[in-house]
């Protein structure tokens, strides 16, 4: 059951990308098709659950220990661009299809802030995540920009036929339909 | 290079959140009042400041290819001295901006300024580029801020002009406000650049 509220609450109530505002670059940048957006989403879930899992790990058994928790940002960054690496890597050697798939999506994942801020929220205090409950969230929060990701490239496809305004075209009406979806997902606030 | 050229550019033609569309994250995440706003503009000026001194000064011993691992380190140790400060002097600020302050380092305008510009020229253009980008992403921040408060909550840095028990239009300091206020604000510059 608590696992149940951590999903609800993290897919829906309170969306990463629409009302906690992480990954908005890639949510603006690969939502022009459903395809790709399907891809970026498979990405976003297996880098970060592994990205949560190392980092958790790390903080509660190296860090917090030896009193060094200001050293939290830079070791996060450096642990979550170097696994991006590896995984490129590892995948490209044990398994092509998926890396063609994914292959294109690693590198960005990088500057996704999605990725960090989760890895840093799942630590915050008032959460007292266990490590099962940590990982829960990661992935509830990876499926739910997935969710958005996907419904947004959904609109954005019949988008491109419509005559928009020539001074909202591109990034104003992507933002402005991201803003409507934001307050369509604002009626799931009574939920948990 | 003109210098001064090279300062102003960040505010309107190359402005990093309305004409380059960079940091949307933090400019949608914390610009529910104009203070937050500034504040936030602050503490990422100060970052790309000692950040891109720092790389120009250092460009030259970094091997290429690991240049961005290095830059990354460098911007990180700037945002955890900002983190630290901010936490000292100023808790409230630090409580709302939350986890955006450590998300500076993945700020792409930050690493963005490093490798295109800090890594290529010299500490004083680069020093002046990172004062410029850095105020003009601050203004940017500042203005919707400004909006934002002025519509949902009818004051402005703090200030209530309107009847005290009144409420403002509460959606434009929720979520979707924010991506309504930058949505036409870049629609309102992308028109004054074109008439240009």
């Amino acid at each position: 059951m608590e696992y149940l509220i951590i999903i609800i609450s993290a897919v829906f109530v309170s969306n990463i990308v629409l009302a906690q505002f992480l990954g908005i670059c890639p949510f603006l940048g690969v939502s022009k098709k459903i395809s790709t957006a399907v891809g970026m989403t498979a990405a976003v879930v297996f880098v970060m659950a592994l990205a949560t899992l190392v980092t958790y790990l790390m903080f509660f058994y190296l860090l917090k220990p030896n009193n060094l928790d200001y050293l939290t940002t830079i070791t996060f960054i450096l642990v979550i661009a170097s696994l991006v690496q590896m995984v490129e890597i590892i995948l490209k050697k044990i398994s092509p299809p998926l890396y063609q798939a994914l292959g294109i999506f690693l590198p960005l994942i990088t500057t996704n802030c999605a990725v960090l801020g989760v890895a840093l929220m799942v630590l915050n205090p008032t959460r007292d995540y266990n490590l099962a409950e940590a990982l829960v969230f990661t992935v509830a929060s990876a499926i739910g920009f997935g969710l958005a990701l996907i419904i947004f490239a959904g609109i954005r496809e019949r988008l491109e036929l419509q005559g928009v305004p020539k001074g909202l075209q591109g990034v104003p009406i992507a933002l402005i339909t991201a803003g409507i979806l934001s307050l369509a997902f604002m009626g799931f606030a009574g939920l948990v | 290079m003109n210098q001064w050229k090279n300062f102003t550019k960040g505010f309107l033609k190359e402005n990093p959140i309305l004409v380059l569309v960079l940091g949307t994250c933090p400019t949608l995440a914390v610009t529910s009042s104009a203070i937050n706003g500034l504040g936030m503009g602050m503490a990422t000026t100060f970052v790309l400041l000692m950040s891109n001194v720092i790389i120009a000064s250092i460009k030259n011993f970094i091997p290429s290819s690991v240049r961005i691992p290095a830059f990354i380190v460098v911007i990180a140790s700037f945002v955890t001295i900002v983190d630290l400060v901010m936490q000292a002097y100023t808790p409230d600020l630090y409580n709302s901006l939350g986890i955006f302050i450590p998300l500076i380092v993945v700020n792409c305008i930050v690493l963005g300024r490093a490798e295109a510009f800090a890594s290529k020229q010299n500490v004083a253009s680069s020093a002046i580029d990172g004062i410029g980008m850095g105020l003009g992403f601050a203004f940017a921040l500042t203005i919707l801020g400004a909006v934002r408060e002025i519509l949902g909550a009818g004051s402005i840095f703090n200030y209530k002009f309107i009847n005290p028990d009144a409420d403002g239009i509460l959606v434009f300091v929720l979520a979707p406000g924010a991506f309504f206020g930058l949505g036409f604000m870049i629609a309102l510059v992308n028109m004054i650049n074109s008439k240009k």
